[in-house]
């Protein structure tokens, strides 16, 4: 049965590549951070319950950066027409560029996503400690995921602005 | 847009006013005590922590009490409780139940001797199923445990390890035990732990029978019952029962005594409440016949204060403005629309005395920048209508939770707003819906543009918005300068940086590299960018020279002016940091259509048509929490961090009343708005 050749569709096989990266990357670093941020609000819980909702917001905030991922993921899949019509016929330097592309989400997600995870757990220890600062509290793991947000933002700009 | 004008008011009375006034102040709750006569001859304070303390241990015990009743007999309380804030009552409601205390209160202690016995009973029910545990490997022996035997023979009783057989034990015993003439052995049960086994023999060989089951790892066994243990485990089945029927009884009692929960929320509060001003006169200088209470109040709470007390008792009332170095609590006022967001204010510091109270600049770029990020119509309408509605449905919300509801109320607004200035309503279902199942695509024009088209025109919008914001928190900082008299601070510290960065501006945008951003090349006039230069170079220089003036050393202040101008880059860092403002407004609205495009996937159809509404409702919601979550903390990251960053100090304390603080309810003050 003549199925598609990779050798003959290696444009798209890199762009599918990217998309796969961008979000495997950035999904695994938000699971990562999340997870982290879990265990911390589960320990906060057992000793106080009516802290539930605080500590659940602080355990969403590196929640993000699987989004991200999913967008550029999405993005670059609509672009090559993977999804919704037929694919497009890439060659294979901008299906590499496509690639390139997606690299800074994922893995910026990667790496954020673990370390504002760690820096939830430790805002979720605030909490613990003096429920009333949950402003200051928050700020800190928002800090990390500036760069997350500016790789994101490359990331858009750079796969929109492959020509295809 | 102010700190409240504290003044600080004395009122000096006689002693046996001193309850009503103490109650008065309370009620009102508008002044925070704080004194300044410390140990003086004529003036000593009275120790209170005794009966303060008893008053805190009566609050705790109907707390408990309450806790019982609510174990046994569970309010029936709403979803939305914590939005209902404290239940409001008569005073004369309250009183009656006041004058019943003693009653309550030994109501309270039953309650709490009724939960010790079902406690009691628990243990009591425990222990006895530990007992029929250990008696269950002996239930086929129908002897007593401690069955000595008769006239000739004895019995041992006892376990041996697991897997032993009959025969292994006679083998035992012949080999240990050669003399002996007659044994027998019964095993009872055998499971994975142990064998448990009955052997008889003859008394007078009952010594040397068992050495030689020892030998063989026989223990007699730990607990032994004076009766044939079926029997046992019967009576103790019994007792469980009998135990198990008096917690049924007592607990049905609990809950009969429904009826006093409300009593004892009143009894709650009411000893919280004196209890807080027993803490209070504890602090109060008293001579023989008079007394002093001194504190903070607003200035327009004042003359409240003197119609209440100096109309209503004999009293001397001081009021004074507060000295130079006094730090006063901080209470913020501002319009409706503002006063919501002092929240966020507070979360991060309050101004110290003198400062500039941000709050109403900050509300403006507060819901301009919610709304950038959240961008879409659909999305603001729901949050705006749902704050609403929980508002005028819960009137007596408590103060926090109330000022949050109304920012997300405007937020919502907002967020309509720039959503419409998008074309986003819930991000393209517009176009899904049309294209799929009614065949053409029909579009809802943003008014403005719509951001996934041209992303880079909206981040140019994203970094002016965040310069605009950037110069109003330098512009605060000059105005706090030139307000403090500081002009030379003003000057070298303000309006130099403001010449550079809008030198270095003017400068950069006729360039090319922002042409290949903008897609467009800007041509300024000669003279502009001769401005431009001319604006840049007199900054730079007046910051190299100026920014150290504080050292004498020529050297050292060049040193330190060259390192201050350095600080170019942590404003191009500050502007850049909004273009989050882009990634968010994006973020939200290609989740939205990745989320329409899956649901549309099942095509056309009543079973496409179900399967689209239900991946619809549930992905919107998803998105709509965590863009919400995200819209809100990078909202207030950008206020604290950047805008804060450049004027605010901080550092005042809160003002916390002398009031009554109550758990449970709110007591009516009979003579409201004073």
């Amino acid at each position: 049965m003549e199925g598609i050749s990779i050798w003959s569709n290696l444009g798209l096989v890199y762009a599918l590549l990217g998309a796969a990266v961008a979000v495997f990357l950035a999904g695994a670093g938000s699971a990562i951070g999340v997870g982290i941020a879990g265990q911390a609000a589960a320990g906060v819980v057992t000793e106080d319950p009516s802290k539930f909702g605080q500590v659940l917001v602080m355990q969403l905030l590196p929640g993000t950066q699987g989004l991200y991922g999913l967008l550029i993921g999405f993005i670059t899949l609509s672009k090559v027409g993977l999804i919704g019509g037929g694919a497009a016929d890439i060659d294979p330097q901008t299906g590499l560029l496509i690639l390139a592309a997606c690299l800074p989400i994922g893995i910026v997600g990667l790496i954020s996503g673990k370390y504002q995870g760690k820096t939830s757990a430790a805002s979720i220890g605030i909490i613990a400690k003096r429920p009333d600062q949950f402003g200051k509290a928050m700020l800190f793991p928002a800090m990390v995921e500036t760069y997350a947000i500016l790789a994101l933002l490359i990331s858009f700009l750079a796969v929109s602005g492959v020509q295809i | 847009m102010a700190v409240l004008q504290m003044q600080r008011v004395s009122i000096c009375a006689l002693k046996k006013d001193r309850k009503a006034i103490l109650e008065k102040l309370q009620s009102m709750g508008i002044m925070e005590i704080n004194h300044v006569i410390d140990d003086d001859e004529d003036f000593e304070r009275m120790d209170t922590m005794n009966v303060r303390q008893g008053f805190e241990k009566n609050a705790q015990t109907a707390d408990h009490a309450l806790d019982i009743l609510n174990q046994y007999a569970p309010e029936k309380k709403s979803l939305f409780a914590s939005l209902e804030g404290k239940k409001l009552v008569g005073q004369e409601q309250f009183q009656k139940a006041v004058s019943r205390k003693k009653e309550i209160m030994r109501d309270a202690k039953g309650l709490m001797d009724l939960s010790k016995e079902i406690a009691e009973n628990k243990a009591g029910i425990q222990k006895l199923e530990n007992q029929i545990e250990s008696l269950s490997p002996w239930m086929a022996l129908d002897v007593p445990m401690n069955y000595k035997g008769t006239a000739k023979t004895a019995m041992l009783l006892g376990t041996m390890a697991p897997g032993t057989t009959q025969e292994a034990v006679y083998r035992l015993i012949a080999e240990h035990a050669p003399e002996n003439t007659a044994a027998d052995v019964e095993i009872i049960t055998s499971d994975k732990d142990a064998v448990y086994l009955a052997v008889f023999c003859m008394k007078k060989e009952e010594r040397a029978v068992e050495d030689a089951l020892r030998t063989g790892g026989f223990a007699r066994p730990t607990q032994t019952a004076n009766q044939i243990p079926a029997k046992a485990k019967a009576e103790y089945e019994a007792e469980k029962e009998k135990l198990l029927n008096r917690i049924a009884a007592i607990e049905k009692e609990i809950s009969g005594k429904e009826g006093i929960r409300e009593d004892l929320k009143f009894i709650s509060d009411y000893f919280r409440i004196r209890a807080e001003k027993y803490e209070i006169l504890g602090t109060l200088p008293q001579s023989k016949r008079t007394f002093i209470v001194s504190g903070y109040v607003a200035k327009k709470g004042v003359p409240a204060i003197e119609k209440a007390i100096g109309n209503g008792f004999d009293c001397i009332i001081d009021v004074e403005e507060l000295k130079d170095e006094e730090e006063p609590p901080i209470v913020l006022q501002n319009n409706g629309f503002s006063a919501s967001m002092e929240g966020v204010l507070e979360s991060y510091a309050l101004p110290h005395k003198g400062e500039f109270d941000p709050t109403t600049i900050m509300s403006f770029f507060y819901v301009f920048f919610f709304g950038m990020m959240l961008s879409d119509a659909a999305y603001g309408a729901i949050l705006a209508i749902a704050c609403f509605v929980v508002l005028k449905k819960f009137p007596r919300m408590g103060t926090g939770m109330k000022k949050m509801m109304k920012m997300f109320m405007y937020c919502g607004v907002s967020t309509l707003i720039w959503g419409i200035l998008f074309g986003g309503y819930f991000g393209n279902v517009v176009d899904i819906v049309s294209s799929t199942f009614f065949g053409k695509t029909v579009t809802v024009p943003a008014l403005w543009f719509a951001p996934l088209d041209d992303p880079m025109k909206l981040l140019i919008y994203s970094l002016a918005f965040g310069l605009v914001h950037l110069f109003v928190g330098l512009g605060i900082k000059g105005y706090m300068l030139l307000k403090d008299g500081k002009t030379l601070d003003f000057f070298c510290d303000v309006v130099l940086w403001y010449a550079l960065l809008i030198g270095l501006i003017l400068l950069l945008i006729p360039t090319d590299i922002f042409a290949s951003i903008m897609g467009s090349k800007v041509v300024f006039p000669a003279a502009l960018n001769t401005l431009a230069k001319v604006l840049a170079i007199i900054g730079a220089l007046g910051l190299v020279l100026m920014s150290g003036r504080a050292n004498k050393n020529p050297a050292l202040r060049i040193a330190l002016g060259a390192y201050d101008l350095y600080n170019i880059t942590g404003w191009l860092s500050d502007v850049l940091s909004y273009s989050r403002l882009l990634a968010l407004g994006l973020a939200t609205g290609v989740i939205a259509s990745v989320i329409n495009q899956m649901a549309s996937m099942a095509g056309n159809g009543i079973v496409g048509a179900i399967i689209f509404i239900l991946i619809f409702i549930v992905g919107h919601t998803l998105n709509l929490a965590i863009n919400l979550l995200g819209a809100y903390v990078h909202t207030n990251r950008l206020q604290f961090v950047e805008f804060f960053g450049k004027f605010y100090e901080g550092g005042g304390k809160a003002f916390h009343p002398f009031e009554a603080d109550t758990m449970y309810v709110t007591v009516q003050d009979v003579t409201e708005n004073n």
